[in-house]
């Protein structure tokens, strides 16, 4: 790809991958139609595609709730300047926004990430995210990859890039057994990418403007289309930019999906001034939640597995998704530490998750079946506090985040997750927090939580927003649908008026998990 | 004849170092630093100097 380079555009190299629409249901949809509950469950991907995600917390929705991932930070570099970015900070919109990680070697690296295994058995999956780009750092990227896999085979290998250096890496990526990986895609038009990206360094020399959208574009295609020919699991990551990319987006959802991605996880542009960056310093907003959901529903009705879980983790986050333990973790810690890995244990532990895990999709199926015969048009959001195994077991106000769950007659669709200050601090309410909580899930009818003080209930309900606790550490899916029909039964009987709610606002600045 | 890294704003992304061609720039103490000895400023190798042009922090490599 050097010299001159023509404007690949949209060539229709090799016929669809199968994986895009796997007997025409979507791994995520669940909404009920084309007669597939197909949110979760194996029956509709293939094989062997399942097999890749069905423990992936980042590629299957429902696998987040039961398996953890984690990401080290020892790819400083970059070969690209993004708009959204600040280089003195991690990747914005890769990571945690304004928030330097801690950057380890190759071999501190692969050492924390044995320890964590160890003590944390849920972590089935390690990616190299940052926080620059892992393939503008490859000795150190496959260098870890190298030494993490003599050790720990049983843990799957991931990166996210940005495409630029990526098929010139495709036979490392190939011969380090990388099975999954992430390409950053925020437009398939370089006119459209020249707002984006100000420049490039590829080929020992900068480029600005058009020409660097151009060779980026055609570096994503290519790499996009070698990841398909190989089997390897690509999913791509669009950042929504009000004004430069929204509409366009839908055009990089077809484009991607007719080169094989599995996944289009689009995430909200995190901007504020204090980041310093180009669009944090001229005014350029994020979306809305209500503007990120729609065009997310837009892209599904094409067909195409739409990512809603994303967190924008750090990249050296530890835990399950949407907590972070990487406290525990630290440099010095691991230093001192011997680990043992113990591949046995983890095994008897994954045997266990996997019981759970049916568990939980039978009572689903069972909550479904109870909604049968219900019609209604009516469809509520609500948001739920939770600590995983996809159980409603947080308390209000230890909650960082609600996950929110779209309920009609079709049943209980996950769609999305919030981000909010912590109501509780260290044991009393925080009155300043909760406002913003409200705004963060203004957009639904009720939250469902395991405990919750009488105050922030009385404001809750002041702003609309009907506090649940009577489903206590019950299944999530099971429980939403019990509230909904009892919504529906208020709402026939009269005894409430229903009413569509407002939009809410999506968390700006870095966040900091509790200590 | 050289560059310098002007170390209150290099973040120390590493960027740089794997593109000198005279293997001039190495980490010294949380920072990275261009011995003027073996710096060529890329004469007669590159059209422009690798350290400016990858370094993401404008102004950080300036002329000595
Ligand atoms: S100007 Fe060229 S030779 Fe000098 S340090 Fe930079 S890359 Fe190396
Ligand atoms: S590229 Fe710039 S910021 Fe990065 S280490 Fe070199 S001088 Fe420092």
């Amino acid at each position: 790809m050097q010299g001159e380079t023509a404007y690949i555009g949209i060539k229709e190299i090799k016929p669809l991958a199968r994986i895009a629409e796997p007997n025409g249901c979507r791994t995520t949809g669940g909404d009920g139609k084309s007669g597939c509950d197909s949110k979760s469950g194996s029956a509709d991907v293939p094989e062997h595609i399942w097999d890749k995600i069905k423990n992936h917390p980042c590629y299957s929705e429902e696998a987040h709730h039961h398996y953890a991932r984690m990401h080290v930070a020892v790819a400083p570099a970059c070969n690209i300047q993004c708009n959204y970015c600040n280089r003195k900070y991690d990747c914005a919109n890769e990571s945690r926004p304004g928030v330097v990680s801690e950057r380890l070697t190759p071999e501190q690296a692969s050492k924390k990430v044995l320890a964590v295994a160890s003590a944390i058995p849920q972590m089935t999956v390690l990616g190299i995210a940052g926080p620059g780009d892992p393939l503008a750092n490859p000795e150190k990227t496959f260098r870890t990859f190298e030494l993490i896999s003599k050790k720990a085979p049983d843990i799957k290998l991931c990166l996210s890039t940005n495409g630029l250096a990526l098929p010139g890496l495709m036979d490392r990526i190939v011969q380090y057994n990388i099975d999954h990986v992430t390409i950053t895609i925020n437009m398939v038009d370089p006119e459209i990418g020249q707002h984006i990206y100000p420049w490039i360094f590829w080929n020992h020399r900068r480029w600005a403007g058009l020409d660097a959208a151009k060779i980026i574009h055609e570096h994503q295609m290519e790499g996009l289309e070698m990841l398909t020919a190989r089997g390897i699991l690509a999913k791509i990551n669009s950042v929504m930019i009000p004004g430069i990319n929204d509409a366009h987006l839908i055009e990089v959802n077809r484009e991607v999906k007719k080169r094989g991605a599995f996944l289009h996880n689009i995430m909200p542009l995190i901007s504020s001034p204090e980041h310093g960056t180009v669009f944090g310093l001229n005014g350029q907003r994020g979306p809305t939640a209500h503007e990120l959901k729609a065009l997310q529903d837009q892209c599904e009705e094409g067909a195409m597995n739409v990512m809603r879980h994303c967190r924008q983790c750090r990249a050296d986050a530890v835990g399950l998704l949407g907590e972070d333990r990487s406290g525990e973790f630290s440099t010095d810690t691991i230093e001192a530490m011997d680990v043992k890995y113990d591949l046995d244990a983890r095994r008897v532990y994954h045997e266990l998750v996997e019981e759970q895990r049916d568990a939980r999709l039978a009572a689903r199926q069972d909550a479904l079946a109870g909604l049968d015969g219900e019609a209604s048009d009516i469809r509520i959001l609500v948001a739920v506090a939770t600590k995983g195994e996809g159980r409603i077991n947080e308390h209000f106000g230890h909650a960082g985040e609600f996950q929110i769950y779209e309920l009609s007659t079709a049943g209980a669709k996950f769609v999305g997750h919030r981000r909010v200050d912590l109501y509780c601090q260290g044991g009393y309410g925080d009155e300043d927090a909760l406002p913003s909580v409200v705004r963060a899930i203004n957009d639904c009818h009720a939250v469902m939580v395991a405990k919750i003080g009488g105050c922030p209930s009385d404001e809750l309900r002041d702003a609309g927003i009907d506090p649940v606790e009577d489903y206590a550490h019950e299944l999530i899916e099971q429980s939403a649908i019990a509230y909904f029909k009892e919504y529906l039964a208020a709402v026939k009987s009269g005894q409430i008026e229903h009413q569509a709610r407002g939009d809410a606002a999506i968390r700006q600045g870095a966040y900091i998990a509790a200590a | 004849m050289a560059y310098k890294i002007i170390a209150s704003s290099c973040t120390a992304c590493s960027a740089c170092e794997p593109e000198c061609p005279n293997v001039a720039i190495r980490e010294k103490s949380g920072t990275y630093i261009i011995d003027p000895n073996k710096c060529t400023e890329c004469e007669g190798q590159f059209d422009s100097p690798q350290c400016v042009a990858v370094c993401p922090v404008d102004g950080t490599v300036i002329k000595a």
